[in-house]
């Protein structure tokens, strides 16, 4: 065999190690969790070790509501601030928000959960009452989180739109706006809401910023306004997993939150992939 | 209205949201740094941690390092040869598709649960502990895919006219993408890696499940050994101790925290920004 062949041969075992590790991963979390995943573990409505209860359903509501909320924030902000960067920005002006962006994306979350337990906690305290962690904090929190991906997907998105469709629109006599709105917004819109779809998966697995501002209460209810505490699903799994015996139903409930995130992410990583035809990465 | 003022009222909106997106990062960096500045002192930098309100954390700053190290010493090369592959020998087939989609899959996967398998897998399944090796192999798998995009992505932006010279010298494609490709692409791979270790220092799901979970006192003297990290350290901080002294050392480890992921994550850019001009413009 000659040299080149082995190569590639390695580097493709190389390339398959990552759907290796999704495999692993998968089975590993079933093998626990499995015997804990039933009806009564996703509809059930109290969560509680003390009495062997282990039901998400209220867990499962917060974090829909903590994401829906924070990607709401994050899309009406983000997205402008994309069809800016893409369409209208000056060169280096482009070079600056983009190189912001991208820093953003890895700000440590626990400094940016550390900003919400000092600064939004206590304004929601004092300004509106309550406790002040509550799913108000979790969308601020959150919708800072987001904004980074959403930002820098639907940007790609917008620029994958060919330029002659903006010279044809601009031919024509329209203003750059209407050149946009009609010709480019259009085109790009798959792209845009494929990024918001990642952008719902990467919400619902953020785990520390969350975690210290919703209040995460000892046995959650469904929320009944913005500034009730909630729990979400990763925010169970890290504060619970410490105590949790080793082998115990909670143990095994717990691993089952992680196949419920698993698969949610997996589903949402399908509808972007193959339902929204998302820009290639081949390009 | 005409339309030309539209335009100008449309395109103060487009500003204002870009305006506060660019806010948030120095927002956040003063605040940690006016909070933060006041604790910094040697004594702080070097001294171990006792309980929430003294000492300091040597030990966590050099647990962070040395979690970010080995993470990018076993991910980075493995996640270089994955780009190769995938930008220059993948045929366009189902099987790529697939290695493709489940690449992206784990760069969806939440950290939580990528901390849940190293607990399972590397801590109990292979006894590796609560350890330096175990956290820093899952932090490994985190950050593996996002070394892949940004690797795969400098290798493309190689010009083909590098390939094709090389190739009409009668280079073999190994020797072509050996000895022309990867130097041309390495500093966008760089940038990359570095990017990846900026992520992994600033995480701290998959460590607490992997790594340890408590407040460390020591240096880590083997792979084996439990390890603290700066993140870590700050949540502890943050949500359990609850005097003024153990929040102004949170700030401490944060404004130390920021630093060194600003240090990794600007030269990233700058590395980047060398790489395109060198390129020259697409």
């Amino acid at each position: 065999m000659k040299r080149g062949d082995i190569a590639s041969k390695i580097l493709f075992l190389c390339a398959s190690f990552s759907t290796l590790i999704v495999f692993l991963i998968i089975i590993f979390l079933l093998r626990e969790g499995i015997s804990a995943l039933n009806w009564n573990f996703l509809m059930g409505m109290v969560w509680s070790p003390h009495k062997n209860l282990y039901g998400i359903f209220p867990t499962l509501l917060g974090t829909l509501v903590v994401v829906a909320g924070a990607i709401i924030i994050a899309t009406a902000i983000g997205v402008p601030c994309a069809v800016f960067l893409a369409e209208f920005s000056p060169f280096w002006l482009r070079n600056m928000i983009k190189s912001t962006v991208e820093v953003l994306v890895g700000v440590p979350s626990v400094v940016i959960g550390f900003f919400g337990l000092i600064v939004i906690i206590p304004f929601i305290r004092n300004n509106l009452g309550g406790r002040g962690e509550s799913i108000l904090a979790g969308w601020i929190v959150l919708a800072i989180m987001s904004l980074p991906h959403i930002i820098s997907l639907s940007e790609d998105a917008i620029r994958a739109v060919p330029t002659s469709y903006r010279q044809a629109s601009l031919a024509l006599g329209a203003t750059k706006w209407q050149t946009v709105r009609r010709a480019v917004l259009p085109s790009a819109s798959s792209g845009m809401r494929a990024a918001i779809v990642l952008g719902v998966g990467r919400a619902v697995g953020e785990t520390m910023a969350v975690l210290m501002v919703v209040g995460n209460p000892e046995t959650p209810w469904i929320p009944t306004g913005v500034l009730d505490r909630v729990r979400v699903l990763t925010s169970t799994i890290a504060i619970e997993f410490s105590y949790a015996e080793w082998g115990s139903p909670h143990q095994y409930a717990l691993f089952a939150i992680g196949v419920v995130l698993f698969f949610i992410v997996v589903a949402l990583n399908l509808v972007a992939t193959f339902v929204i035809r998302r820009r290639n990465w081949n390009g | 209205m005409d339309e030309l003022t539209k335009e100008n009222i449309i395109k103060a909106g487009l500003c204002a949201s870009v305006v506060i997106t660019i806010l948030i990062l120095p927002v956040i960096v003063v605040w940690v740094g006016s909070n933060g500045i006041g604790v910094i002192s040697w004594e702080f930098l070097t001294g171990r941690p006792y309980r929430f309100e003294l000492g300091g954390i040597f030990p966590q700053i050099v647990g962070s390092i040395y979690l970010v190290s080995l993470c990018s010493l076993l991910g980075a090369p493995l996640g270089v040869a994955s780009a190769i592959y995938l930008a220059e020998y993948a045929p366009n087939n189902v099987i790529t598709q697939t290695v493709r989609f489940f690449t992206e899959t784990l760069a969806g996967m939440p950290s939580i649960v990528i901390g849940l398998f190293g607990l399972e897998f590397l801590v109990y399944y292979l006894q590796l502990k609560t350890s330096l090796l175990a956290g820093a192999v899952s932090l490994s798998f985190m950050t593996l895919p996002w070394t892949i995009r940004a690797s795969e992505e400098a290798i493309k932006m190689v010009p083909r006219g590098y390939r094709d010279a090389s190739l009409a010298l009668g280079a073999t494609k190994w020797q072509t993408i050996l000895k022309i490709v990867l130097p041309a692409a390495s500093p966008g791979i760089i940038t990359g890696i570095l990017l990846g270790m900026g992520k992994a220092m600033g995480e701290t799901a998959v460590v607490w499940l992997t790594s340890g979970s408590g407040l460390e006192a020591f240096v880590p003297r083997s792979l084996r050994s439990p390890t603290g990290s700066l993140t870590m350290y700050i949540y502890l901080l943050a949500t359990q101790g609850h005097t003024s002294e153990s929040m102004s050392r949170a700030f401490g480890a944060s404004l130390v925290l920021l630093v060194m992921f600003m240090a990794v994550s600007v030269s990233a850019l700058i590395v980047r920004n060398y790489y395109l001009r060198r390129l020259g413009p697409r």
